[in-house]
């Protein structure tokens, strides 16, 4: 029980990183790293959004889908699923602190497109997803591994946000050539980042 | 250049998804580890775009444009599930090399980005067009992407064993933030470089129309100012 939720955190966190290791989430992490107050803010609304995605999500498709023999329409039902909460977690967030949604509104209408939430929630009804994250057989896979799985993967995708934000401040000021600057010095960057994170590969 | 041909250039080269717009990346770096699954994941992207271009124009005036984003998303969810069916059924060595990224073709940008930019506003003929060449160009980067990375990672070609020599580095996920960025980085070099030289001879082709004499051949002092100016 402890060593599965020390190995699930490693492993979301860490090991396999949303972005930097699995390729989950690289729109945000390239349009929204310019400065690291924007990426903290994108990178805890991304986790919000996972961790409600998942908690829906998964239990409706063991719970319902799997039952009812519709597992073909996963990806429809959780798009939507995926869009309302969105929706939905935008207007409370409006309604009840508008300072947080002046800072972090804009950047909630793009999570719907965001390849992380889609991701984890297809990732955790993974039929190999069990032994990822350690465990020896599916049936012992529930709820709680899942939620655990989404929210480290959330604070591993914020650490990656944050990181590059704080490098790509130092960039811009940097002579770069002419054909370099923007996205192609950004993703060289990355390219550097990601090395530092294969290493947590080979735990 | 007529209306196709610039439909065609624009979503090959110009408006190159990968290279120039810098959208589908998650797909893109994930599915660049070899040539055949970059070629693989790009022939995908083509197919729902083109399916999805195709159903979007022919129901453009029937959508409300309130609610125009949730149907294409409907529209190309369910291309992809089909997709998704289809693969598993006939072609399961590709579909699991895609594993999670299959069903995130739904949320790759370059098709909502066609949806919207394009296919919502123009006839069907010209939006199947645009999902051709924007698919094709999407595909043609993630090949190439695909074929440095195994040559030098695998130091195979499409799967075809040519030698020993390996540079693991480009088969993990370090080397391809690298090779992505190195490869947009050459392509904006070499387009710019083209479209400099085009704009040169339009300009002394215009001269020439009008009657003017040519230019004499620009001295050092005037290339050095032109470099000072960029």
């Amino acid at each position: 029980m402890g060593a599965t939720i020390l190995t699930i955190i490693i492993t979301a966190a860490l090991s396999s990183n949303f972005i930097l290791v699995q390729f989950l989430g690289i729109c945000p992490f390239l349009g929204v790293s310019k400065r690291t107050n924007s990426a903290l803010s994108m990178g805890i609304a991304v986790t919000l959004v996972m961790l409600l995605a998942t908690l829906v999500t998964y239990p409706l498709y063991v719970y319902v889908m799997v039952p009812l023999g519709i597992k073909f329409l996963d990806i429809i039902f959780f798009i939507f699923i995926i869009a309302a909460l969105v929706q939905m977690l935008e207007k409370i967030i409006a309604k009840f602190s508008p300072s947080l949604y002046k800072t972090m509104g804009i950047y909630l209408p793009l999570i719907t497109t965001n390849c992380a939430v889609l991701g984890v929630a297809q990732l955790v009804i993974g039929d190999t997803f069990y032994a990822s994250i350690g465990l020896a057989e599916a049936s012992s896979m529930n709820l709680g591994y899942a939620l655990l799985y989404a929210l480290f993967a959330g604070v591993g995708f914020t650490l990656a946000m944050v990181l590059m934000g704080g490098v790509r401040e130092r960039i811009e000021k940097l002579p770069v050539a002419k054909c370099m600057k923007g996205f192609p010095i950004t993703m060289v960057a990355a390219a550097l980042m990601a090395m530092a994170f294969y290493v947590f590969t080979l735990l | 250049m007529n209306k196709y041909g610039k439909i065609t250039l624009n979503g090959l080269v110009t408006n190159n998804a990968a290279f120039k717009l810098v959208l589908g990346t998650c797909s893109a770096l994930a599915m660049s580890a070899s040539a055949i699954n970059g070629f693989g994941m790009g022939i995908c992207v083509t197919v729902v775009l083109l399916l999805s271009n195709v159903l979007i124009s022919l129901l453009r005036k029937i959508i409300p444009n309130a609610v125009r984003i949730p149907a294409f998303v409907v529209i190309i969810a369910t291309l992809v599930t089909i997709l998704k069916m289809f693969l598993d059924k006939f072609i399961p060595d590709l579909y699991d090399a895609m594993g999670v990224f299959l069903p995130l073709i739904v949320v790759n940008c370059l098709i909502l980005g066609r949806a919207e930019a394009f296919a919502s506003k123009q006839p069907v003929l010209d939006s199947a067009l645009d999902g051709i060449a924007s698919g094709l160009g999407f595909t043609a980067a993630l090949t190439i992407m695909g074929i440095i990375r195994e040559l030098l990672g695998e130091g195979s070609f499409f799967g075809l064993h040519l030698w020993d020599f390996q540079i693991k580095f480009f088969t993990n996920s370090a080397g391809a933030f690298f090779v992505y960025g190195i490869c947009i980085a050459l392509f904006l070099f070499i387009t710019d470089k083209v479209e400099k030289s085009f704009r040169k001879k339009k300009a002394q082709l215009l001269r020439v129309n009008n009657g003017e004499p040519l230019p004499a051949p620009e001295t050092a002092e005037a290339e050095a100012t032109a470099k000072e100016a960029e």
